[in-house]
């Protein structure tokens, strides 16, 4: 009974001592650039999540060991979703109130529900590589920056391709691609754009979801099996995407004629199938694995080699540590960008912020001074266009690592751009926003 | 010494039998729900209304819900994420195609929907009990997941499966504000309790009792069992529904089917039962519980981190939340298996002879 009495005692008095300790820790905040970081180190999806969220916060501190954006220091915090939108949205609440510079959730689930919040709180939300396609027009959606690529144009890229190795778009007409596809916001974004090929090239879609977080796929393939698609595209995330190469396998499927997005094309996808995943392709959002770039020796030297390095080091340089640094690096030059205007050295909102995310002009020198030579294309975005590049190249595993497979790619403007403004006119229709003018988008 | 019911007599059948029978638990919650509707709108900022406020108030109330038909009807349940789904999803598919419809009557008819495919997944429960009714009501999760995710309909064939609602005004007071949403939801709360604590103490609420606690005696005594579990069902599914619709249209805003997983049913279930099976109160302090504790956890460890120096990675803090809430799950269940609400009772009793127990 003691014991009890006890232990009941030490938990009440926890929770009175927690609420002391946490206000305390709330205060402390000084004149720096504060990046909140949405991640997910656990969960079905840690694999995937933690290189992202690994190269994201190594580049916030290489920012800060070059001495900050024109002297202003950065400072993050970490919060954790499990890829869950629930505590996505809590992490949202809680991190927004120290002065959040932009959001970057890396979850398309998460993204949905930010995009409501979003222009009330008036925090910009990038989402690069992921999220909304229709939120590419910025008239609509000012608050979105689906930067370097969406799914439409990951879809659209996906079919040129294959047309490509067919021998032409034309050559596609009766086949059949198939879709394999997480069964989530996420994996449901590029059927759209996928009809829509499908209805110019007289190819047939086949559509096969699978279940989060996707480990259960023995019918699927067995309905691959039966129906002998000539491609098949995988939308896959974390788990979902080994299982996949693992089951391909099992039943024979060419992995040559399997093709991934982004997100399905990264070492933890294929490590554990290792040889039996050679010659499965995937996209990628402009970069691939980049071990021999100027800014990953720039990363080792500079934080990894002080120790102050958040991964392991021979991370460093991965598919998904460079989606995440590039990720903040956008982030960063939008910040870069407005101080331009609002004036330099100085901390800037998110309003401030969001300007300069607009008027984002990555041009070849200024990515090749940062580093990014051979990584990345010039990246301009506009009011109407907040994606700012489309540029799309393939990669390949040959079982040990990810090589480069085909030339550049761009989504072709004349499918996607009025599947674009019909969905985000609805999307404004539906919320009654008025877009906003040319005359709106210059100030 | 405080509280004590000495001197308070009862000279009408009226005053003995209301709710609260001792003057002191009546004065506590009425202090209770007025410091909630003026008192907290002063004192909590924006990120407390909207990532823990609203949710413990919203899931409350279904936890409430499944209270009646789990800890009053005796009927276990797997299904409650489906009709928070079918009252969210009914709700949004009521506010697009009849426009005219003023949002309380939205989610009223949200309910109402999820109320009627209550009775028909409780049907099972005429023939099947115990542990092989809660496999039957799991059959209701994912056959709801399944239509929600497949047919396009219900989603207004929307292409990422995921919809949103906006704008909402309660005959013209604009809700989109957190405070605003708190008092909504708070306001719905209050009700709805009050109406399951009549419920509880009514005919029919003794009738399911009766059931709960001997099917075949209660049906000697001229309790029709169907009438009982179906109205059971029918109730607990009204009270999800509005739940999942506020949990859609207030909390979230956008959402897809996995905000209603059969991960939202255990932890509804959970709820119940480390809050009291069959206690009103005990559906908030389940609530409260579940909700709280991991956002505390999360925030409470890196907090006494840094005060002894130590920086705890995000991913650590992650893995301790779950080993914590969990160590604490399974020491109030050993400590109390009639959950929190008994642990509320029990000190209640305490009070009563403090300062002198004997």
């Amino acid at each position: 009974m003691k014991i009890r009495t006890l232990a009941l005692a030490i938990s009440m008095a926890t929770f009175g001592l927690g609420s002391t300790v946490m206000s305390t820790a709330a205060q402390a905040q000084a004149k720096e650039q504060f990046f909140p970081v949405i991640v997910y180190r656990t969960g079905a999806y840690a694999a995937n999540g933690t290189p992202w969220a690994n190269g994201y916060v190594d580049y916030l501190k290489l920012v800060n060991a070059k001495g900050g954006i024109n002297g202003v220091k950065l400072s993050f915090e970490e919060c954790e979703t499990g890829y869950a939108t629930d505590r996505g949205v809590e992490c949202y609440e809680r991190l927004k109130g120290k002065g959040a510079t932009v959001f970057q959730p890396l979850s398309t689930g998460i993204t949905f529900a930010l995009t409501e919040k979003a222009p009330v709180d008036k925090i910009p939300l990038i989402t690069a590589g992921y999220g909304r396609s229709e939120s590419q027009n910025g008239a609509v959606f000012t608050w979105n920056f689906p930067l370097l690529g969406t799914y439409w144009v990951g879809a659209d890229v996906a079919i040129q391709h294959i047309g490509k190795q067919a021998g032409g778009l034309d050559k596609l007409k009766g086949k059949k691609i198939a879709l394999v596809y997480h069964d989530s916001p996420y994996g449901k974004e590029p059927i759209p754009a996928l009809q829509e090929r499908a209805k110019m090239h007289g190819f047939e879609l086949m559509l096969l979801p699978v279940a989060h977080p996707g480990v259960e796929q023995k019918a699927t393939w067995l309905q691959i099996r039966q129906a002998r698609p000539e491609n098949v595209l995988l939308w896959g995330w974390g788990v979902m995407n080994s299982t996949a190469l693992k089951e391909a396998q099992a039943t024979g499927y060419p992995r040559d004629k399997m093709m991934g997005i982004w997100w399905a094309g990264a070492e933890p996808d294929v490590k554990d199938v290792g040889m039996g995943a050679k010659g499965y392709s995937a996209l990628t959002l402009q970069h691939g694995a980049e071990p021999g770039s100027k800014v990953v020796k720039d990363m080792l030297a500079m934080v990894h080699a002080k120790g102050q390095g958040t991964g392991p080091k021979d991370e460093v340089g991965s598919v998904l540590y460079m989606r995440g640094l590039i990720s903040a690096m956008l982030g960063v030059e939008g910040v870069r960008k407005a101080q331009e205007r609002y004036g330099k050295g100085k901390v800037m909102t998110g309003e401030q912020t969001r300007w300069g995310l607009e008027n984002l002009n990555l041009d070849q020198k200024m990515l090749d001074g940062m580093g990014f030579a051979g990584v990345m294309r010039p990246v301009q975005t506009s009011c109407l266009d907040h994606m700012g590049s489309s540029w799309v190249r393939v990669h390949q595993w040959d079982g040990a690592k990810w090589n480069f497979s085909s030339d550049w790619y761009q989504s072709d403007d004349k499918v996607l751009r009025p599947m674009v403004m019909l969905a985000s006119g609805k999307y404004a229709e539906e919320k009654k926003l008025t877009p906003r003018t040319p005359e709106q988008c210059k100030q | 010494m405080i509280y004590r019911e000495n001197g308070q007599f009862k000279t009408s059948y009226g005053a003995d039998q209301q709710i609260f029978p001792i003057a002191q638990d009546r004065y506590l919650v009425l202090a209770i729900i007025a410091f909630a509707f003026i008192g907290v709108p002063m004192l909590a900022d924006e990120y407390f209304f909207r990532a823990i406020l609203i949710p413990f108030l919203i899931l409350s109330l279904a936890a409430l819900g499944v209270n009646l038909l789990v800890g009053y009807c005796g009927q276990i349940t797997l299904g409650a994420g489906a009709f928070m789904a079918i009252g969210a999803y009914a709700a949004y598919n009521f506010l697009i195609r009849v426009p005219e419809l003023p949002l309380l009557a939205v989610l009223i008819l949200g309910g109402l929907t999820s109320a009627a495919m209550g009775i028909l997944f409780g049907i099972p429960s005429l023939r099947v009990r115990g542990l092989y009714l809660a496999v039957a009501t799991l059959a209701a999760q994912f056959f709801w997941d399944w239509a929600f995710l497949r047919i396009g309909w219900f989603t207004n064939y929307s292409s990422s499966g995921s919809v949103s609602v906006s704008n909402l005004t309660v005959f013209g007071w604009d809700i989109s504000s957190p405070v605003n949403k708190y008092l909504f939801c708070l306001a719905i709360l209050v009700v709805f309790a009050l109406i399951a604590k009549n419920l509880t103490r009514a005919s029919l609420g003794r009738q399911w009792m009766a059931i709960r606690d001997m099917d075949v005696a209660a049906e000697v005594i001229g309790i029709r069992p169907m009438w009982a579990k179906l109205s059971a069902f029918a109730v607990s599914s009204f009270f999800v529904g509005v739940a999942g619709a506020l949990w859609g249209f207030v909390h979230l805003g956008s959402w897809e089917p996995a905000a209603f997983s059969v991960d939202r049913s255990f932890q509804l279930l959970f709820m119940v039962i480390i809050g009291g099976m069959g206690s009103i109160v005990g559906s908030f302090f389940g609530a409260a519980f579940i909700i709280i504790l991991p956002i505390f956890l999360n925030q409470f460890l890196p907090a006494l981190g840094d005060l002894f120096g130590i920086a705890i990675s995000t991913a650590a803090v992650s893995h301790a939340e779950f080993i914590i809430f969990g160590s604490l799950i399974v020491f109030f269940l050993i400590v109390e298996p009639h959950g929190l609400a008994r642990l509320w009772a029990t000190s209640k009793e305490k009070l009563r002879l403090w300062p002198f127990p004997h």
